[in-house]
C-alpha cells in the first residue's frame, strides 16, 4: 500500500484549528461506521476529538425518510475540543432526507458534500420535497458551498470488476465518501484499510471492495477539479506524547467498575437488564471475564438490582446499570439497599422521559428521581459524570463511596455521554484512589456478640461477609434495632435509625474533595453552575465569554448529594448564578432549597444536548442585565 | 452444597437464632422451621457458610429464626437476591423461604426464570393458598370459589399448579411434602439439599387463621391414605389404606385401578421414574383434580421430578475460568484496553 499523503497532487492546503463534520445518511448507509473510522483516524494521528452519534430508535426506520436519518457528528482540532461542535463546518448528506434534517445546523458558508444518487425523484419525494424541487438545483443552498458527488455511481464504477452483487457494491459507498473526506482533510487512509482487512478477514472479496472504495474516494478528491477553489485542509495534530485510547461514556463506566473491583480486591458482579442507552455497560462487562467480572442478564430491572443486592450481601462489588424507566422499577429495591446499608453502584444513563419518552436521546431529567425517588426517608449519594472520559472517574468514585460508606450510590450519566467519545490518556493503576472495604474480621467465641449496625466515626457499619465465622446475622427491609440489627418497631428507635441513615450520607461531605472552579475568577459577576453532560458546552461558552471580557466563571458539580462543603461559599462569590440543565430546572430547585438563593435556570428539553452558542447567548443576556 | 466440614457435631439448636418465632400458634410454619433446623446438621456445612434469603409474607420471616447469614428482602424478590448471592458466592449453601403469594404472584416472573437458569438453591415454597400477613386475601393458588375478604362471592381466578409451572419452566427438581408429616418433610428437605440445582419443595402448609383445613383431605388420618400417593423411585404407584389401589397409564391418561378387583396386578402399574419429564408432567397434573370429585387422582407426595443439569453458577464460573486460562487480566491491561495508540 502506498502512502496516501505523498502520492497526492499538490493542491492548496489550508490549516485550521478545528472542524466539525457531520456524516448523515439513511440508517442503512453505514454512517456510524464511517464516522467511527474517521474519528479513529484523527485520534490516532494525535488530534483532539469529540464525537456524537445521533440515530433513530428504530433499527431500520423507513428508508429515505427524515425519521430514518442517521448521523455521526464529530469535532476534531489541534487544541482540546469539548463538544462535537454547535454547528457543522462540513456536512456529508448521502440523501435528500439527511440534508433536510440537518441543514439548520450547518454554518452559513459551510460545505455540503451531497451524494447526488440520494437526490433522485424517489428520494426527494420520501424526504418530503414538493414535486419538481431539488435543493441541489434550485439555488436554495446558495449560502453554502455545495459539492455534488455521484457517490453511488462512482462506487459502482470503481467496483465493476469486484465480483460482488450490486447490493453488496452499493453497501461500499460509505467507504468511498470516507476516502474522499480523508483526502479533503489530508488524512491517511491506511488505518481504515487495516480495519477492513481484519473486519472482513473471512470475506476477502468484501474486504477488497471496501478497500477499493476508500482509495477510489481518496483519489477521486485528487483527480477531480471540483475542490480546486477550496483546496484541502489540514488540522495539525498537537496532542501530547503518550498512550491514548478512545472511549465512549458507556465503555468508560464499564472499565471503571472492573477497575474498582480490581483495586478494592473484590469480585465484580453486575446484575442488569438491557435498556437503551445503558446496555453497552452490560455488554462491555460481559466481555471482561478475564478480569473476573461476573455479569447476570436478569429477567427484568427488578431482578437486575435484587441480584446485585444478593451479591453485595455476599461480599461482591455489586452494580446495576439502567436508564429512567428501569430506575423507576428499581426504586423499591434501592430502599432495601439503603436500609440494609450495603454497597451498591447504580449507573443511570438518563434519556428523555417520562415513560418510554425518547429512548435514544439524552436528558438530565432523572435528578429528582435519583435524589428523592424512593418511599420513606431514603437518602443516598448521587454523583454525575461530565464527559465520556469522566464517566470512568465518576463511576470509579461511585464505587469507592459505595464500598467505603456502605451505601447504594447513584451515578448519573446520560445518552449523550454514553455514546459520545473522546481520547483518554491511558490511566496508570497507581493513580487510582485506594478503595478500602469495611470487611469485619472473624469473631472468636469469647468475643462480644457481633453488632451488624455498630458504626464507625463516619457512621459506617461493617461488612460481615457470609463465610466469616461468628458474624452470622440476618438483615432486611424491616426497621432494625440500633446496633443489633434485630427487628424493631420501637418509635424512638425508628426515628434514631432514620436520622443515623441521613447523617451517614451527610457526613460523606467531610471526605469528598472541595468544589473547584473549572474556569474564571474566584469572584465575579456570573457563575455558570453545571452538572452532567453540559460540561463541554458550558466550558466552551465560558471560555468564549471570558475572551470577550465578561466576568464569568464555571463550576461543574460531580457530587450532588452531598454537595461539597464549600459550595455555598463559591455560590456567594458571584452576583448571579446560572444553571443550564436538560430538564425543567431540577438542580435549580435543589440549589434554591439548600442554599436559599435564587439562581437563574436555563432549560433545554429537546432530547438534544446543549451547544456552546446557546449558553454563550444566555451568558451574554445575563451579563448585560447585571 | 459446599465442601466445608464443621469441626464439631452440630445439632438443630446450633441453627436457632436468639429470636422467638412470631408466627401464630398452630401455624404450619413452626413445624417447617423445626425440620429445616433439624436437617441442616446433616449437611456437613457450618452455619457461617449457609444463607437464608426470603421475600415478604409470613413464611419469609424464617431467616430471622436461623443462626446463619440471612436476608429478609422485599416482596417477591427472594429468588433474584438468592441467585445473585449464589452467583457471587458459589461456595455458600443458599436457601430460600417463600410463599404462594411471594413466589407465584408478585414474584412469578422471577420464579420461572430462576427455575430455568437452575442456580443451586434450595427453595421452600410454603403453600397455604392464602395471603396471611395481609389478613386473608386469596392467593394465586387459592381454589376456585374460595370466599375471602377480596373474593366475597368466591374466587374466579383459575389457580396455578406449582408443579406444572415448575416443570414447564425448566426446573430441575420438584418435590411435595406436608407441614404435618415432619419425618417425611425432613427426608424431602435432605433430598432437596443434596440436589445440585434449584430444588423446589412445595410444602402444603396450614394457615389456621385465614384458610384453616385447606389441606385436610390430604392430612387427616382417616382419609389421607385414599387421597395421597407417596412416590418412591422405581416403585409402582400404589396408594390407599392397604396399598391396594394403584395408578396405571392408559396411553397418556393416568387411571386409578383397584388391585383387589380382577385383571390388574402390581406389574401393570406405573413405575415411578423421577428422571422422566413426561411422567413428571403427568404427575404434576394430578393436583388439578379435586379430591372430592369423581375419578379424582391421589395427590403425589415426594419427589416428582429430578434432573441432573449444570447449575447457573457452575456455568458462569467455568466461563470466567476459561477467560482466565492464560492468567487473569491485570489492572494495567484493563486500563490500556486493546485499541490504544501511541502519540509520539
Amino acid at each position: 500500500m502506498t502512502d496516501s499523503k505523498t502520492t497526492t497532487k499538490t493542491v492548496n492546503v489550508t490549516s485550521k484549528a478545528s472542524v466539525s463534520v457531520l456524516f448523515a445518511g439513511d440508517s442503512g448507509d453505514g454512517m456510524q461506521l464511517t464516522g467511527t473510522q474517521f474519528a479513529n483516524t484523527v485520534a490516532v494521528r494525535g488530534s483532539e476529538l469529540n464525537t456524537f452519534p445521533n440515530f433513530p430508535s428504530e433499527i431500520r426506520a423507513p428508508a429515505g425518510t427524515i425519521s430514518g436519518v442517521s448521523g455521526f457528528q464529530l469535532q476534531f482540532g489541534s487544541k482540546p475540543v469539548y463538544t462535537p461542535g454547535a454547528l457543522f463546518d462540513v456536512m456529508i448528506a448521502m440523501n435528500s432526507a439527511a440534508l433536510k434534517a440537518n441543514l439548520q445546523n450547518l454554518h452559513q458558508g459551510g460545505i455540503i458534500i451531497a451524494g447526488t444518487d440520494g437526490f433522485d425523484e424517489k428520494n426527494l419525494k420520501l424526504a418530503g420535497y414538493p414535486a419538481g424541487v431539488n435543493p441541489l438545483e434550485d439555488g436554495s443552498l446558495s449560502n453554502y458551498t455545495v459539492f455534488p458527488v455521484p457517490v453511488q455511481q462512482l462506487t459502482r464504477e470503481a467496483l465493476k470488476d469486484s465480483g460482488l452483487s450490486s447490493r453488496e457494491v452499493d453497501r461500499c459507498k460509505n467507504m468511498f465518501i470516507l476516502g474522499l473526506l480523508y483526502w479533503l482533510y489530508n488524512l491517511p487512509y491506511e488505518g481504515t484499510v487495516e480495519m477492513l482487512k481484519s473486519k472482513f478477514s473471512k470475506k476477502p472479496l468484501i474486504a477488497d471492495a471496501n478497500i477499493k472504495a476508500v482509495t477510489a474516494g481518496y483519489y477521486f478528491g485528487d483527480e477531480t477539479e471540483i475542490f480546486a477553489n477550496i483546496g484541502r485542509f489540514d488540522i495539525p495534530p498537537e496532542k501530547e506524547h503518550g498512550t491514548y485510547r478512545r472511549v465512549t461514556g458507556n465503555e468508560a463506566a464499564a472499565i471503571a467498575l472492573a477497575a474498582a473491583a480490581k483495586k478494592s480486591g473484590l469480585e465484580l458482579f453486575l446484575g442488569s437488564y438491557p435498556i437503551t442507552p445503558a446496555t453497552e455497560i452490560l455488554q462491555n462487562l460481559a466481555k471482561m471475564k478475564k478480569w473476573g467480572a461476573k455479569t447476570f442478564q436478569a429477567e427484568d430491572e427488578i431482578a437486575g438490582i435484587c441480584s446485585s443486592i444478593g451479591a453485595a450481601f455476599g461480599g461482591a462489588l455489586a452494580a446495576t446499570n439502567t436508564s429512567g424507566p428501569g430506575l423507576a422499577l428499581k426504586t423499591e429495591a434501592l430502599g432495601l439497599a439503603v436500609i440494609m446499608e450495603i454497597p451498591l453502584v447504580v449507573i443511570n444513563v438518563q434519556r428523555g422521559g417520562p415513560s418510554t419518552g425518547l429512548p435514544t436521546k439524552p436528558e438530565q431529567s432523572d435528578l429528582f428521581m435519583a435524589m428523592y425517588g424512593r418511599h420513606g426517608e431514603a437518602p443516598l449519594p448521587v454523583v454525575a459524570a461530565s464527559s465520556p472520559v469522566d464517566c470512568f472517574y465518576t463511576t470509579y468514585e461511585a464505587a469507592r463511596l459505595a464500598v467505603e460508606h456502605m451505601t447504594p450510590v447513584i451515578c448519573l450519566t446520560d445518552g449523550y455521554l454514553a455514546l459520545s467519545s473522546e481520547p483518554w490518556a491511558v490511566e496508570s493503576p497507581d493513580n487510582l484512589a485506594e478503595i478500602k472495604p469495611r470487611i469485619h474480621a472473624p469473631r472468636k467465641p469469647e468475643d462480644p456478640p457481633y453488632l451488624p449496625y455498630k458504626r464507625d466515626e463516619n457512621l459506617v457499619r461493617s461488612w460481615a461477609i457470609p463465610g466469616t465465622k461468628g458474624l452470622e446475622h440476618r438483615i432486611g427491609g424491616l426497621e432494625k434495632q440500633n446496633e443489633t440489627g434485630n427487628v424493631s418497631h420501637d418509635p424512638d428507635n425508628h426515628e434514631l435509625m432514620t436520622k443515623l441513615r441521613a447523617e451517614k450520607i451527610a457526613r460523606i461531605a467531610d471526605t469528598i474533595p472541595l468544589q473547584t472552579l473549572d474556569n474564571g475568577a474566584e469572584k465575579g459577576d456570573l457563575l455558570v453552575l453545571g452538572w452532567g453532560s453540559s460540561y463541554g458546552a458550558i466550558k466552551t461558552a465560558v471560555d468564549q465569554a471570558i475572551e470577550k471580557g465578561y466576568s464569568v466563571a464555571h463550576a461543574h458539580l460531580r457530587y450532588i448529594n452531598p454537595f461539597p462543603k464549600n459550595l455555598k461559599e463559591i455560590l456567594g462569590n458571584y452576583k448571579q448564578v446560572l444553571i443550564p440543565e436538560n430538564n425543567n430546572g431540577q438542580l435549580v430547585h435543589i440549589i434554591r432549597d439548600t442554599f436559599l438563593i435564587e439562581p437563574v435556570g436555563f432549560s433545554k428539553v429537546k432530547g438534544l444536548p446543549f451547544n456552546e452558542m446557546e449558553i454563550l447567548a444566555k451568558i451574554t443576556d445575563l451579563i448585560k442585565e447585571l | 452444597m459446599t465442601d466445608i466440614n464443621p469441626t464439631t457435631t452440630l445439632t438443630a439448636k446450633d441453627f436457632a437464632s436468639n429470636q422467638e418465632p412470631k408466627w401464630c400458634p398452630g401455624c404450619g410454619d413452626h413445624a417447617v422451621l423445626q425440620q429445616i433446623k433439624s436437617v441442616l446438621p446433616e449437611l456437613g456445612v457450618s452455619s457461617e457458610n449457609i444463607a437464608f434469603v426470603s421475600g415478604i409474607g409470613c413464611s419469609s420471616r424464617l431467616p430471622y429464626y436461623m443462626a446463619t447469614y440471612g436476608i429478609h428482602g422485599i416482596h417477591g424478590r427472594a429468588l433474584p437476591m438468592a441467585t445473585g448471592l449464589k452467583a457471587a458466592r458459589p461456595d455458600l449453601s443458599v436457601w430460600v423461604a417463600t410463599g404462594d403469594g411471594d413466589a407465584l404472584s408478585i414474584g412469578g416472573n422471577h420464579f420461572i426464570h430462576t427455575l430455568r437458569r437452575n442456580p443451586d438453591l434450595n427453595v421452600i415454597l410454603f403453600n397455604n393458598e392464602i395471603y396471611g400477613l395481609t389478613k386473608g386475601q386469596y392467593s394465586p393458588t387459592s381454589k376456585l370459589g374460595l370466599r375471602t375478604v377480596t373474593s366475597p362471592a368466591g374466587v374466579i381466578d383459575h389457580p396455578f399448579n406449582p408443579a406444572s409451572l415448575a416443570i414447564g419452566s425448566g426446573g430441575t427438581f420438584f418435590a411435595r411434602a406436608f407441614d404435618k408429616d415432619g419425618k417425611f418433610l425432613r427426608s424431602i428437605l435432605l433430598r432437596a439439599a443434596q440436589h445440585r440445582g434449584t430444588s423446589l419443595v412445595e410444602i402444603y402448609q396450614n394457615c389456621p387463621i385465614f384458610n384453616n383445613a385447606a389441606w385436610d383431605a390430604f392430612a387427616n388420618a382417616d382419609i389421607k391414605a385414599e387421597n395421597t400417593i407417596y412416590l418412591e423411585q422405581n416403585k409402582p404407584l400404589l396408594f390407599g389404606k392397604d396399598q391396594k389401589k394403584g395408578i396405571r397409564l392408559d396411553g397418556f391418561k393416568p387411571v386409578v385401578v383397584d388391585l383387589e378387583k380382577g385383571g390388574v396386578s402390581a406389574a401393570d402399574l406405573w413405575i415411578h421414574d423421577e428422571t422422566d419429564i413426561n411422567k413428571a408432567s403427568i404427575l404434576a397434573r394430578f393436583a388439578d383434580t379435586d379430591p372430592d370429585s369423581e375419578g379424582a387422582l391421589p395427590r403425589p407426595i415426594g419427589v416428582l421430578y429430578a434432573e441432573d443439569r449444570v447449575t447457573y453458577e457452575d456455568a458462569l464460573t467455568e466461563q470466567v475460568r476459561d477467560a482466565q486460562k492464560n492468567g487473569a487480566g491485570t489492572l494495567a491491561d484493563l486500563l490500556k484496553g486493546d485499541n490504544s495508540y501511541v502519540i509520539k
